[in-house]
């Protein structure tokens, strides 16, 4: 692409689901380039109809080696695929070091696939704030599973599970005595549990753990008629895939015109309105309170007023 | 925060170090910019093809095979087939000082041999993306 195309150009393009132009527009999605904006607000009347798969597990659990395989089955099967591998920025410079890529080269010829690479950029959940956007832009642009890896730290991955249809949470042996997703507090958020690198001699006993927790009632409501499987994968031998692609599949099935269904469907919107809104908040709250920052902040550090009356003080005007 | 600058950075043939590619990748990362690295021993049509899905504004790929003037030339007749002839190209690793002259003729941007500073890199990356302008 030589020249400026504008987005609203470029959508004719991208629903032909040409690679440049999706790949254009996702990064004035990630820019938050407000000439796009109008453009995503179609696409996001259009988009509705791929299948989202978020997949968590602490960094080193085998996410992307298993991106790649599901990825391939999912080819096999007929499917069109788009990946969003998402990773930390450092909060130092700003800057990220993506290299999920390199455990998916098998896939780097393959015109059915698309991976994109994505910082964070001090957006907290796991996800970048543009993760939903590059969604919609893949799924108008014919993508029929996305698959979105996270950045896999800390409690707040909870959030791929409000923005994905099918929420995997992985989890590998020999990464310390107990199920990370347990220590993490992640295993409530799983349709799908998956143990990495069953190739090792300890994956049997990082499956039965699972089990057993499973069993213990703490990961499944017995109200809801999904029982989250436990399936074992070795992306190295690619084994446990076709279990894994059917387990994929009778979750689609179950949410499928059911009320658990549109549940889910609700409750991404719900989500990304939430974000959004405070995105918008955050954006002007900054632009308002700009000018104010340094004064408020004197008479706070002189002791003259409280940090909640400096906190309404900031606050004055946000909204106009 | 304003958009950053991405870059992909690719080994391409043979040759198994990517000691040299890691550094520059995190004095780029240091700099505020969005690094894709993408691993040892892709294609030049690989490459092209991952830098195109990334939209990244620069595409380095380092070499110390002596590859290079086979692997620049697939690269940049990729690029053309592909539409996106203008992202711009650098080179890295260990190339002798006539096939740089070359290399720039058919289109490289730059070439930032072994042992270039990394202020030197990252200022090269700025200005090649400042100079290219909005897009
Ligand atoms: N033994 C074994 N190792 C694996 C398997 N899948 C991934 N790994 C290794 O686990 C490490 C982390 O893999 P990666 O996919 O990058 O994990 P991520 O950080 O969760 O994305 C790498 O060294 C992989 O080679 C597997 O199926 N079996
Ligand atoms: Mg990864």
């Amino acid at each position: 692409m030589s020249r400026f195309v504008s987005s609203r150009d470029l959508l004719p393009r991208v629903l032909a689901g040409e690679v440049p132009a999706v790949a254009r527009l996702l990064s004035r999605a990630e820019a938050a380039d407000p000439e796009c904006r109008e453009t995503l607000g179609e696409i996001y009347g259009r988009a509705g109809k791929a299948h989202v798969v978020g997949i968590t597990g602490v960094p080193g659990s085998g996410k992307s080696t298993m991106v790649a395989v599901l990825a391939a089955h999912l080819r096999k099967a007929g499917h069109k695929v788009g990946i969003i591998a998402i990773d930390p920025s450092s909060p130092y410079s700003g800057g990220a070091i993506m290299g999920d890529r390199i455990r998916m080269s098998d896939l780097a010829s393959d015109e059915g696939v698309y991976i994109r690479s994505m910082a964070t950029r001090g957006a907290l959940g796991g996800m970048a704030r543009a993760t939903l956007d590059a969604v919609d832009i893949l799924d108008v642009a014919g993508f029929d599973y996305i698959l979105i890896e996270t950045v896999g730290v800390g409690q707040d991955e909870v959030e791929i599970a409000s923005a994905s249809h099918t929420t995997l949470v992985v989890s590998a042996p020999g990464l310390g005595d107990e199920v990370q997703a347990i220590k993490a507090g992640i295993l409530e958020i799983a349709d799908v549990h998956v143990v990495s690198k069953s190739d090792r001699p300890d994956a049997r006993s990082t499956v039965s753990d699972l089990k057993q927790m499973l069993t213990l009632g703490m990961a499944t409501d017995a109200k809801t008629a999904w029982r989250p499987p436990v399936i074992a994968t070795s992306s190295l031998k690619g084994e446990g895939f076709d279990e894994l692609v059917s387990a994929l599949g009778q979750h689609k099935a179950f949410l499928e015109g059911s009320d658990a269904g549109r549940a889910r469907v609700r409750r991404i919107a719900e989500f990304r309105m939430i974000k959004t809104a405070e995105e918008l908040l955050r954006r002007r709250f900054k632009e308002s309170s700009a000018g104010r920052v340094a004064a408020v902040a004197d008479r706070l550090a002189a002791r003259e007023i409280s940090p909640y009356v400096a906190g309404e003080q900031l606050l004055d005007g946000i909204g106009a | 925060m304003a958009e950053n600058i991405r870059v992909l950075l690719a080994k391409v043939g043979l040759d198994g170090h990517d000691r040299g590619v890691r550094v520059v990748a995190r004095c780029l990362r240091d700099a505020g910019m969005d690094v894709i690295y993408t691993g040892l021993h892709r294609t030049p049509e690989e490459v092209v093809d991952a830098a195109i899905q990334e939209d990244v504004d620069v595409l380095g790929v380092s070499l110390l095979s002596g590859a290079h003037m086979t692997a620049f030339p697939r690269i940049i007749k990729r690029l053309g087939e592909k539409g996106v002839g203008d992202m711009i190209l650098l080179g890295g690793g260990v190339i002798p000082d006539e096939d740089v002259t070359k290399l720039k003729q058919m289109g490289v941007a730059d070439i930032l041999l072994q042992d270039t500073p990394p202020n030197v890199i990252v200022d090269t990356v700025r200005r090649l993306v400042r100079d290219r302008g909005a897009r």
